[in-house]
């Protein structure tokens, strides 16, 4: 086990749930999903299109709006619970102590302001008190870290002048500037080409390392959460299935799901032979199956599973909802 | 050596770039005044054998799309020429033209962007073969309903309309789309790209399930090195326009020549690669507009020289069956730089 997963939980989530209100009634999109995450951890959050990860990331960083709610569960930030806190706090707390990435940067770029304009507001809002002069100085530095040559230069351009891989950078430089203590990145990546995907993950993974940031990383590639995670939380159909150790997990998988999603990866099968597949595929929101909601693509389903599975214990970190698990706890 | 499929012979196509305001404006008070031309595929060749899997990769940009669709027939080259069967398509006419233009068909990221909304999908399906008699009238339905069980769509839904499948069911009409022209190629761009990991290994299962069963070939575009290591017999890499290696997947991939594929795989992520320290290839994607002269990976590559500045480096064979366009391959073993 790493020493940052021993370290103080500074991020504790425990039964969240979160709801949309549909032309068919309310229908929940995560439930009853439990994450913790220690200071300076990386964490991965995987799953397929649908499974809920980033109404998760969402909702820790207080931004579902209608006709979306959260209807149950605490978010715990070194201590404070964002569910209660109120508006004007969470705001304070957001891009200050809670920082997001999403995957289309110009989420947190303004089109029509220059870099500078935008990066130093960051600051402000934060930091009444710092000088312009100061505040440009951290603009530049964070630039420079995220690797933006000639940073103040480039602070003095729009947007669009940026490649997409340089404007993810600026979004990632504009996270870190307040020095989280954690920052949540939704598919940061998954729309750039590998060797810019591999620059991002290297400067991500450095910055949180040296500044003891926490991170937890959204993706449906199990492969870069591979390389980068210390630990590994799965969600099908709005729950967690499984979580653990990077390691213990991608090697010795407990819940059907996790090993049926590792064992589909081409680079995992033999060139040429037929992939393993999954049959079937995710449900609707509003078709959820009983029980355990992957019954209906298991090959291991008994009775038993038709029944609500709880999340379960099976030592050294690991947890899975399974009755049935590929590893004895 | 027999003809292949298809062969393309020094494709070239550019792209005239109209300036933007900014541009005409600068131009204007005399700074770069010259058009701008992107050379999308610059002076590519390129066969494809029957039942071959031909695998083309490289990063946003390269031109991998705009050769796809030349293969497809669907975009012209600026120059150079495509052979089927040895036979230049542009100079075949009529009929003729009709029927070797169904020969190579092509599929893309998503087919809902080339799925007609108002069509059932039975229609989509049976309207080109209708049109083109590839069967008799009577004879569609029948021909429609067994190319939609080949690709595992159920016929009983043949009333429905595009939106009303999932990605999945869409990208296999979109397949069985295409496979009811009866085609002897598919150039696929990006075709498993948007789908969820279980989707995308039933739709690779389906595309090596009918290679087998019809004796395709395909053309896979891809920029998911791991889709293309599994599926693909031979594999070409694109840098700026140009292919820059080539070679047959198993020795490509456990050796790859050229510094642009060395740190192409490197970078793939990998299941089996935990806690990895990143040592990621430098700089920026160069801009299309202005590629750098010479080689075009000079500015990125860590084994650069002066002769990379100035000197194109040729596609040459470097072992059977192996071609990789750097120029390290003409210094001797001894004095080369270690990868
Ligand atoms: N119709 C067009 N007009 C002008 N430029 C074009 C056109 N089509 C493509 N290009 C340019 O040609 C180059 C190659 O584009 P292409 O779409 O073939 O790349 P690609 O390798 O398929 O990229 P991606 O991985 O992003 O799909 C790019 O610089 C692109 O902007
Ligand atoms: N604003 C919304 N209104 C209704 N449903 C939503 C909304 N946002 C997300 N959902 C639904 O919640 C589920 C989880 O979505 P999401 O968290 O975006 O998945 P992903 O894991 O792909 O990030 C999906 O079924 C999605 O359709
Ligand atoms: S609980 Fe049952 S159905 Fe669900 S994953 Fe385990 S074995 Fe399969
Ligand atoms: S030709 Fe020169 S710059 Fe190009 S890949 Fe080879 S060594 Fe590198
Ligand atoms: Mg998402
Ligand atoms: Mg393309």
């Amino acid at each position: 086990m790493t020493p940052a997963a021993n370290a103080e939980k500074m991020l504790v989530v425990s039964g969240l749930e979160t709801r949309f209100n549909t032309s068919r009634g309310p229908v929940a999109a995560v439930r009853d999903v439990n994450i913790e995450v220690g200071r300076g951890e990386i964490v991965g959050l995987v799953g397929e299109s649908g499974s809920g990860k980033s109404v998760t990331g969402l909702s820790l960083m207080g931004l579902i709006d209608a006709p979306g709610e959260i209807t149950g569960g605490r978010i715990l930030l070194n201590g404070e619970d964002l569910r209660s806190v109120g508006g004007k706090r969470l705001r304070q707390l957001r891009g200050d102590r809670i920082a997001m990435i999403f995957q289309d940067p110009m989420m947190t770029l303004n089109p029509v302001l220059r870099i500078d304009t935008q990066m130093i507001e960051a600051i402000r809002a934060h930091d009444r008190k710092i000088s312009r002069e100061a505040a440009r100085q951290r603009c530049r530095d964070a630039l420079g870290l995220v690797g933006i040559p000639s940073p103040d230069e480039r602070l003095l351009a729009y947007p669009h002048e940026f490649s997409g891989g340089m404007r993810q950078r600026v979004a990632i430089a504009i996270a870190m500037l307040n020095n989280p203590d954690i920052i949540i990145a939704d598919e940061p990546t998954t729309a750039l080409d590998v060797t810019i995907q591999a620059q991002i993950l290297a400067e991500m993974q450095k910055l949180c390392r040296q500044r003891g940031t926490a991170l937890i990383w959204v993706t449906h590639d199990l492969t870069v959460v591979a390389g980068l995670a210390d630990r590994v939380y799965v969600m099908y159909a709005g729950s967690v299935v499984e979580q653990g150790p990077v390691d213990a997990l991608l090697d010795r998988p407990i819940h059907p799901y996790t090993d049926g999603l590792i064992r589909s990866i081409p680079s995992h099968n033999e060139p040429g032979r037929p992939l393993h597949q999954i049959p079937g595929m995710t449900p609707a929101l509003d078709r959820m199956p009983q029980g355990c909601r992957f019954h209906p693509r298991c090959a291991r389903r008994t009775e038993g599973c038709l029944s609500e599975i709880p999340l379960m214990d099976f030592g050294g970190g690991r947890r899975a909802r399974c009755i049935h698990p590929l590893v004895e706890g | 050596m027999t003809e292949p499929l298809i062969r393309a012979e020094k494709l070239s196509r550019r792209f005239a770039r109209t300036p933007d305001f900014a541009a005409r404006l600068a131009s204007r008070f005399g700074a770069g005044a010259k058009p701008r031309v992107v050379h999308a595929v610059d002076e590519v060749d390129l066969a494809i054998g029957q039942g071959e899997v031909v695998g083309l990769v490289g990063e946003s940009g390269c031109g991998k799309s705009t050769l796809g669709r030349i293969i497809a027939g669907i975009d012209r080259p600026t120059s150079g020429r495509v052979l089927y069967r040895g036979e230049d398509v542009a100079k075949a006419e009529g009929d003729h033209a009709r029927h070797i233009a169904l020969k190579v068909q092509m599929i893309f990221q998503d087919p809902l962007d080339c799925l007609n909304p108002r069509y059932r999908m039975g229609d989509i399906v049976g309207e080109a073969p209708k049109f083109h008699k590839v069967v008799p009238a009577r004879e569609i339905d029948a021909h429609v309903d067994r190319v939609l069980s080949q690709c595992g769509v159920d016929t009983r839904m043949k009333d429905r309309f595009p939106h009303q499948f999932s990605g999945g069911q869409r990208q296999r009409i979109g397949i069985a789309r295409a496979l009811a022209v009866r085609p002897e190629m598919i150039v696929c761009d990006e075709s498993v790209a948007s789908l969820d990991v279980s989707i995308q290994a039933q739709i690779i299962n389906l595309f090596m399930r009918l290679r087998e069963e019809l004796d395709l070939s395909y053309l896979f575009v891809s920029h998911d090195i791991g889709v293309v290591r599994h599926i693909a017999d031979r594999v070409v890499v694109m840098y700026l326009g140009r292919v820059v290696e080539e070679g047959s997947a198993g020795e490509l991939f456990a050796e790859p020549n050229h510094p642009y594929t060395q740190a192409l795989l490197r970078e793939v992520p990998r299941l089996d690669n935990r806690h990895a320290s990143f040592n990621p290839l430098k700089g920026e994607l160069p801009s299309p507009l202005s590629p750098p002269s010479g080689c075009h990976f000079h500015p990125r590559c860590p084994f650069a020289m002066e002769r990379c500045r100035v000197e194109r480096p040729a596609l040459k064979e470097i072992a059977p069956g192996r071609r990789s366009a750097c120029h390290l391959n003409d210094m001797a073993a001894v004095n080369r730089p270690a990868a």
